[in-house]
């Protein structure tokens, strides 16, 4: 899958899932302070992100992601490893 | 003060339902109710929670703490108190909330899906939004309310207990503002489900409207019903010196307990009978000097017939003389927000100098032979009310409301 794939449904989950404002989601926005998802929420997009590409998210990994960029990065890594 | 039930999200609407005795009664919409007893139930109206929050507050807040934040928001209006976050005295006021349950809804969705799909898909608000105090919560993050906050969990008299609780709390000085009431959202697959395996619900499911018929001989059960109601309990001195309009005066508060069963009332309402003396001595006040009683009236068999000798007890020959009502004839039976609905019922009548009836009195119950104000609302004049809630468990509580011209001009 392609990276501009992956954002496309990622986005549409986020707004869906999430209730986020579509408008401000872009690859540089950062979860906490763009996008005010608080620590649950941080779950609920583990979560949601499992559930629409199918992959497990270990909670070491899950540390790592901190903008709407490196939630793609990690979904590209694990769908073409 | 503030409303969301089964007949009106507003006061102006509400009050007018009640005076015109209109059923908020009928076939439930939240879930099919195949293979139920019940089909019945009372449930909220034009309710779009979108009206209301945001998406991720819907997803995050369950409807019992829904209404209970619009009704506050309701009651602060009316109240004109807003508290910015850096206000002085936000540590003076507070939130005392009354649920029965808490977020039903959002427990059985939560633990259908463990059960569906594992402990790992369990939504991570899950918790939060079914604990019973969640919405004393969220209207003192929404309201920046940061004095005493708590909440009420006795069944169906929760929220009568929470505004008894408020006023306590401002009468030993540990608040200066209370938001007070209570809220339920309970008619959800369990809730119907486990309220009919105890018997208790009407299963009149042809005749929504007449289902819930408190005291009449023909009464099988009660009706659920859903919603919440608030009030701002305010420091009488606080309230006069900013010149606030005052409704009314929270002047009794009575408990007591059953000690017998853990649904059924004790045989011949002592138990509640204690709850209203103890109400009435606290408010310095004589059973001649109340004017009109908000009763529990459930429509079972057993409530209603025990809160009859129950008043008995209470204000022996005055007992014929007092008009009772149950708008719970109307509403249903919102549970844990029964209370402060009913006292906002209770203060309402006592300032328009109407009461509001029962209705569906049809055929006497012998057992039953006081002045239940049936089937038609009536004009009376009084300046104290009293309002009674009973909870599963054996819980009695009444108050005893005073009315506007008595809360603005007695001498403190």
């Amino acid at each position: 899958m392609e990276k501009t794939d992956i954002e496309t449904r990622l986005r549409d989950v986020l707004v869906t899932e999430l209730g986020l404002d579509a408008e401000k989601i872009n690859p540089a926005a950062n979860f906490e302070t763009d996008l005010d998802v608080d620590s649950l929420g941080v779950v609920e997009l583990l979560m949601a992100m499992e559930d629409e590409f199918g992959v497990k998210i270990p909670d070491d990994e899950a540390e790592h992601i901190h903008t709407v960029g490196e939630a793609i990065d990690l979904v590209h890594q694990k769908l073409n490893s | 003060m503030g409303v969301i039930t089964p007949v009106g999200n507003d006061l102006d609407t509400f009050w007018q339902s009640l005076i015109n005795g209109h059923s908020g009664v009928g076939p439930i919409t939240h879930f099919d109710t195949t293979g139920y007893r019940t089909k019945i139930a009372g449930e909220v109206k034009d309710f779009d929670p979108a009206d209301h929050f945001d998406k991720r507050e819907i997803r995050r807040i369950d409807p019992f703490s829904q209404f209970f934040l619009v009704a506050g928001r309701q009651a602060l209006g009316q109240a004109k108190i807003a508290f910015a976050p850096e206000d002085a005295d936000n540590e003076r006021a507070g939130v005392m909330v009354g649920a029965g349950f808490g977020g039903m809804g959002a427990f059985i969705d939560e633990v259908a899906l463990m059960l569906d799909r594992g402990p790992d898909r369990v939504s991570p608000t899950g918790i939060p939004k079914i604990i019973a105090n969640m919405a004393a919560g969220l209207a003192s993050i929404e309201n920046n309310l940061l004095g005493p906050v708590s909440c009420v969990v006795t069944a169906c008299s929760a929220s009568a207990n929470a505004i008894g609780d408020a006023a306590e709390l401002i009468r030993r000085g540990a608040a200066d503002v209370m938001l007070a009431g209570g809220s339920e959202a309970a008619i959800t697959t369990y809730g119907v489900a486990g309220f009919n395996q105890s018997r208790a619900l009407s299963v009149r499911n042809d005749q929504p409207s007449r289902a819930s018929r408190p005291f009449d001989a023909d009464r099988d059960g009660f009706v659920m019903g859903e919603g919440g109601g608030a009030l701002v309990l305010e420091d009488r001195d606080r309230a006069l010196g900013r010149g606030a309009e005052i409704i009314g005066e929270i002047v009794g508060y009575g408990m007591s307990a059953d000690a017998y069963h853990i649904t059924l009332p004790r045989p011949g309402g002592t138990g509640a009978a204690r709850a209203m003396k103890a109400a009435m001595a606290d408010a310095a006040l004589e059973p001649g000097d109340i004017s009109y009683i908000n009763a529990h009236g459930t429509s079972t068999e057993a409530n209603d017939a025990t809160e009859t000798a129950a008043i008995k007890i209470a204000f022996g020959d005055e007992a014929y003389r007092v008009p009772v009502s149950s708008t719970k004839s109307m509403t249903g039976h919102i549970l844990g927000g029964a209370g402060a609905v009913e006292a906002i019922v209770s203060l309402l009548a006592l300032n328009q100098g109407l009461l509001p009836p029962t209705i569906n009195q049809e055929s006497p119950d012998p057992e039953c032979d006081l002045d239940y104000v049936p089937n038609e609302a009536r004009r009376f004049s009084g300046d104290y009310a009293m309002s009674n809630s009973f909870g599963f468990g054996g819980h009695n509580v009444a108050l005893v409301l005073g009315s506007a011209r008595v809360a603005s001009t007695e001498a403190t």
